[in-house]
């Protein structure tokens, strides 16, 4: 046990000094690019908009981009790391060593949900600068950013132990993740959306995420919070049993 | 209690390559240990499942009594493994390399930390422990992968080629060390290429060839084997005739270089009592090949053509 804990901590340690020494391309950016969404959507455009569910339009964007940022960070941390050892081999390292591969596990989705935090951190940052926020629900706030960063930590996991080159780790996360990000109820309400496309987003999970942060901060949800927990820890719950199996499997670590 | 047993251990990859077939080996405690084998002939897919680095097919294999199938995190606890090709983390500095290794096998950052330069001073590379490995030479890197695999001092060290591109210098200093560190009580697989490093250090020896053992023995009994060993002879003068020795298949190189083989049943002194009677006078003289390369080049020959 004394040793899965330090070998979970040197594992997390490693990811931690991974992303923290290149700051300026991992923390740095969301906080950029949250600065100018902030500033168009936000501030010039949302002065138009008025009031979203009883909102300022700026203060009812602010948990979606901060949810958009740590779901793109935690996924980005994983799948950039763990290719990053396979395609140098050091990934070999830690196979041959006595560690279990819920240890191995539990160093990798933890820094990336570090990184998805300190990403949290610099966008709750600016947004600050813009709107007060004020956090109606902290439990409901906090578990929602943890399991959020967690799932899709996990998520970049799986994607890279199926990849076998950087491009396959950039496809995901252009192609699906951020369309979905997007359409998941960052900038409206899905009840604002015609005919059958609120039913049709209720299909995208991202939506149930993007919620569930928003009732922890504003107390507005578009989904039901009990509905949105059963789709994010069963998700979390899934990815997790298969990313366990596929490292136990070897599958595109060991041949 | 053995090191290393294995039983009938078959490997076969996905795209059908049947690496191992029935691979059945012992490794008593504290030895020295040479595999050898050509290329490809399943030496590093040996290495790779006992370091559970590669799936076996079947089999079973246990380190110092313990299955690696039932108790997978105890064998890899007495493993300690120099890899082939150099697998270090890139930005990592030369200590972290090692510290990590430490923190997988579960030391205290303290004790990390000591081992780390222990084993870096021992290996000459405290002084490039702020550097990243990129930045050190071929040997040097070879250097921290071994002190690499020390850091949590495992009963066992797998070393697959770790003189592979090394200088002769640097070579001899790692063999004194290898040696010291088997004298401390480590056991010892290393696989070569440099059969002379194979026969100065181990202790006994298996041959690998197609995925079968095909010699398993001491090195001396191996070495005893050889029944046909030749020497090349620098003459002090020119010679401009294959001199009338048939009984040693002689073969003129140049004027002054003789090739002549011995059998194991003639003698040096009744040779350079021929070659006196001749006239010929021997400067210097040599083996043509190390005595195990002869040995190593004779059974993959013999064994190539079953």
């Amino acid at each position: 046990m004394a040793n899965g804990y330090i070998a979970f901590k040197t594992i997390l340690l490693k990811e931690i000094s991974r992303f923290t020494r290149v700051w300026i391309q991992t923390l740095l950016p969301p906080g950029i690019t949250t600065l100018l969404y902030f500033l168009i959507f936000g501030h010039v455009m949302g002065a138009r908009i008025g009031l979203m569910h009883g909102v300022s339009y700026i203060e009812y964007i602010a948990p979606g981009l901060v949810m958009m940022n740590v779901i793109s960070n935690a996924y980005a941390n994983t799948s950039s790391s763990f290719l990053q050892a396979k395609f140098f081999r050091s990934i070999e390292e830690l196979l041959a060593a006595p560690v279990s591969n819920n240890i191995i596990l539990a160093g990798f989705i933890m820094g990336g949900v570090i990184r998805g935090l300190a990403v949290a951190v610099v966008v709750t940052t600016v947004a600050l600068c813009f709107t007060n926020i004020h956090v109606m629900h902290p439990i409901v706030t906090l578990i929602t950013v943890l399991l959020t960063a967690a799932l899709f930590s996990i998520a970049g996991l799986i994607n890279a132990i199926y990849a076998k080159k950087f491009d396959d780790i950039s496809i995901i996360p252009t192609f699906i993740l951020t369309p979905l990000t997007y359409l998941g109820g960052v900038f409206y309400s899905v009840h604002l959306l015609p005919g059958i496309w609120p039913t049709i987003s209720l299909f995208n999970p991202i939506l149930y995420f993007v919620n569930l942060f928003r009732y922890g901060l504003l107390n507005i949800s578009d989904i039901n919070i009990y509905v949105g927990f059963t789709v994010l820890i069963g998700m979390l719950l899934s990815l997790y049993i298969m990313a366990w199996w596929l490292i136990d499997k070897g599958v595109g670590i060991k041949t | 209690m053995h090191a290393l047993a294995i039983q009938q251990l078959q490997k076969t990859y996905k795209n059908g390559f049947h690496a191992l077939k029935g691979i059945d080996l012992k490794v008593e405690e504290g030895d020295f240990f040479a595999l050898l084998g050509p290329n490809g002939a399943g030496k590093t897919t040996l290495i790779g499942i006992l370091s559970s680095l590669v799936m076996k097919t079947s089999g079973r294999i246990s380190v110092f009594g313990k299955d690696l199938d039932t108790e997978p995190e105890a064998v890899k606890s007495c493993i300690g493994l120099v890899p082939q090709e150099f697998n270090f983390s890139v930005f990592d500095k030369v200590l972290e390399v090692t510290t990590t290794e430490a923190g997988y096998h579960g030391l205290p950052k303290k004790l990390a930390l000591e081992r780390a330069e222990k084993y870096l001073k021992q290996l000459d590379l405290w002084d490039k422990r702020k550097v990243t490995p990129r930045m050190l030479s071929g040997g040097m890197k070879r250097r921290l992968m071994i002190a690499r695999a020390l850091v949590h001092e495992p009963k066992l060290l797998i070393l697959d080629e770790p003189t592979a591109g090394v200088d002769i210098e640097i070579r001899h200093t790692m063999w004194q060390f290898l040696r010291k560190i088997n004298q401390q009580g480590t056991t010892i697989i290393l696989t070569t290429h440099y059969l002379e490093e194979a026969e100065d250090l181990c202790r006994n020896i298996a041959i690998i060839n197609n995925g079968h053992i095909i010699e398993n023995t001491r090195m001396s009994e191996l070495l005893g084997q050889l029944q046909l060993e030749t020497f090349v002879f620098y003459l002090q003068k020119p010679l401009f005739k294959t001199p009338d020795l048939p009984e040693y298949d002689p073969l003129l190189v140049d004027e002054t270089t003789l090739e002549l083989s011995l059998r194991e049943s003639q003698t040096m002194n009744d040779l350079f009592d021929r070659l006196s009677n001749q006239g010929i006078k021997v400067a210097r003289m040599r083996n043509k090949r190390n005595r195990l390369e002869e040995l190593f080049i004779n059974l993959i020959h013999v064994n190539s053509k079953k």
